[in-house]
């Protein structure tokens, strides 16, 4: 049995609890996973003119997503070449030049090295400017809106690495008429740290819709957008009569998506705000008129493997669970809403946000409370002589039926055992081949 | 863009105008001491749980907001900051509604966050009384700012400090009761370096 094998078995749908612990698994991850998977870097909204930056993060990683003269976007390491000091100390904003506060090495914004103090004395013969620019990830990807970059030069093109999930992404970053892109973030990144291993979240967004109950507290009181007109539920329950799957895809991503039946009419769902309601009820029939019956598939939610999530549409945002350790993480929270959406929608859109989602979220508090115990109790040597249960609906799954992907009509763990099906093939060096799927049986039709 | 709330000098930009009032002296001194009772008084109330009394604190047309701070560069901090309220996302932006709603989760006993109910110590110093409004309603408005050390330990091992600034608009009705009918609270932390808030500041 290979390294990692013993740690994934999916045939009996069993995963071991090291691998959310332990120290040396998670340095592994580091250098075996994040530098070849896509990450979500952050949106073309946030830097809208030349100048303008916002620092992000790729892993542990500080990095600079700019807009340069030429009104191209980069990706940056946010590290000077010199002796690696942070050459953006700001979390946003604009300038000219990313200047180092040591030896005041100075970049332009195309990463290109341009002032070395003192060049012609100490430098002249011994230093090539050209080849000591920021350092790059050799893949940037504008998708929609949204900025994505791989470390990896061997890495598949976005939408290769997409895959079919693209479908399913396509319903949180499109336009709520159907119209395709059109989204931009609100201002406010909410980021902060919940002491828990990344991979239980990532699952919990590939559909984990049998901790439902969990959220019982949040939806006895009704937080939704028709709460006010005393609906009780943390959204609406628009998708009450649509028919549910839950998919997985040979890259390791995971959804919960919705069918609505044919001929669905529009459901009401924003009982608190008739201008709201209007729009939206002007929205899903234009999305009809636009989408004809591809207008029936609706989102939950999803993970782009490994720890980019999403909610499609109560509420909307995509979000990164950051390694921070191997029992903690920095999650990134960006809050998404059509660019042309009226005021009044965006504020009534805004506060569901923020009474939904993040450490002041009361849906999302309980999540927080249960990823930091289940993590803090696996820890024990006893603990982790006993793997998780991962045998949901087991065998109940079938391929590209009735959608592309490996999917599931019935509540299911199928997507979780996806992710770490491939995760294990990341840590143990497969090539990209296996790490796209291509030969993975799981995703046989005939299988 | 409005200018973020950092001093107690400068109304918000939603306060209906009210006519300033000079309080000076012996009178100063006597409104010092209704604010201060009526601040340690509130945390009186959310220390020993008592949320229902808290939640009898606030105005109906209260405006509680905690923004996101951010790293900026020297001379942006008045515009980039802090998030603005009714505009971006912030930690809270809401309203007396959305706080009762958070009280209710609470006591439904199956608020995970919340249970069992973490030990929460709220302390609050610095207190200075602004500007005195008379407003055309019949009520009084002060502006008072102050600190916050709220303390809260959860569970067995689980342990935050949240400090920061609070800049706060308390009225005195017509009829004499003192409520909150306004909260800013400037949190020193940019990524919150706790899982969850649950605590009400």
């Amino acid at each position: 049995m290979s390294g990692y094998e013993k740690y994934v078995d999916l045939k009996r749908g069993l995963v071991s609890r090291e691998i959310f612990f332990r120290e040396d698994i998670y340095r592994e991850e580091l250098e075996k996973l994040f530098p070849r998977v896509w990450q979500f870097v952050g949106h073309e909204s946030q830097v809208p003119n030349p100048g303008d930056y916002f620092t992000s993060r790729m892993g542990e990683e500080s990095v600079i997503l700019c807009r340069d003269k030429k009104n191209e976007i980069h990706v940056f390491l946010n590290s000077c070449r010199h002796r690696g000091m942070k050459v953006c100390l700001y979390d946003e904003g604009n300038t000219n030049l990313f200047t180092c506060p040591y030896h005041s090495w100075s970049y332009t914004l195309d990463g290109k090295l341009q002032g070395v103090p003192m060049y012609k004395t100490i430098y002249d013969g011994c230093l090539d400017k050209a080849q000591w620019g920021l350092i790059e990830p050799p893949k940037v990807v504008n998708y929609k809106g949204t900025i994505w970059a791989n470390w990896d030069p061997e890495a598949p093109d976005f939408l290769t690495y997409l895959g079919d999930a693209k479908e399913h992404l396509d319903l949180a970053l499109d336009c709520r008429d159907g119209r395709e892109g059109g989204s931009e973030v609100f201002g406010g990144i909410t980021k902060w740290i919940i002491p828990c291993n990344w991979k239980f979240p990532a699952e919990n967004f590939m559909g984990d819709t049998y901790h439902n109950p969990s959220h019982k507290s949040v939806d006895l009181i009704g937080i939704g957008p028709s709460a006010r007109s005393d609906v009780k539920g943390r959204r609406d329950n628009e998708l009450e009569k649509a028919k549910h799957l839950w998919i997985n895809f040979p890259q390791g991503h995971g959804v919960h998506s919705a069918i609505m039946p044919e001929g669905e009419e529009y459901v009401e769902s924003f009982k608190d705000n008739p201008e709201v309601e209007a729009y939206f009820r002007h929205c899903f029939e234009e999305r009809r008129r636009r989408l004809g019956d591809k207008s029936r598939l609706r989102p939950f939610v999803g993970t782009i493997f490994p720890n980019t999530s999403f909610h499609g549409n109560q509420p909307r945002s995509i979000f990164v669970w950051h390694p921070h350790g191997p029992t903690s993480i920095e999650v990134w929270r960006f809050f998404l809403v059509d660019k042309d959406a009226p005021k009044a929608v965006k504020d009534f859109l805004r506060h569901y946000y923020m009474r939904y989602s993040g450490p002041a979220g009361m849906t999302e508090q309980d999540d927080m409370e249960n990823w930091n115990y289940a993590t803090a109790a696996s820890r024990g040597t006893i603990a982790r002589r006993h793997p998780y249960n991962y045998q949901q609906s087991l065998g109940a799954s079938k391929v590209d039926d009735p959608v592309p992907g490996n999917v599931s009509l019935q509540v299911s763990e199928e997507n979780p055992r996806a992710l770490y099906n491939r995760w294990r093939d990341y840590m143990e060096g497969k090539g990209w081949d296996d790490l796209l799927g291509r030969n993975d049986p799981m995703y046989r039709k005939d299988a | 863009m409005t200018a973020s709330l950092s001093s107690v000098a400068e109304p918000p930009a939603d306060q209906a105008a009210g006519a300033i009032v000079e309080v000076t002296g012996v009178d100063r001194l006597l409104l010092r001491q209704e604010v201060e009772e009526f601040l340690y008084r509130e945390a009186e109330m959310l220390d020993s749980r008592r949320f229902e009394e808290w939640l009898d604190m606030l105005a109906e047309d209260l405006i509680y907001h905690m923004p996101i701070r951010r790293n900026v560069k020297y001379g942006t901090h008045e515009q980039a900051e802090n998030t603005r309220q009714d505009k971006d996302i912030s930690w809270f932006d809401e309203d007396k509604w959305t706080l009762r709603k958070r009280v209710e989760q609470i006591r439904t006993g199956v608020h995970w966050a919340e249970e069992p109910l973490s030990r929460v110590c709220h302390q609050v110093s610095n207190v200075l009384v602004g500007p005195v409004r008379d407003m055309a309603d019949g009520s009084r408005e002060v502006d008072v700012s102050c600190r916050f050390l709220v303390y809260q330990n959860r569970v067995e091992y689980e342990t935050y400090f949240f400090v920061g600034k609070r800049n706060d608009v308390l009225r005195r009705t017509a009829g004499g009761k003192w409520e909150l009918r306004r909260r800013e609270i400037i949190l020193d932390q940019n990524v919150l370096l706790a899982k969850n808030l649950t605590v009400f500041f």
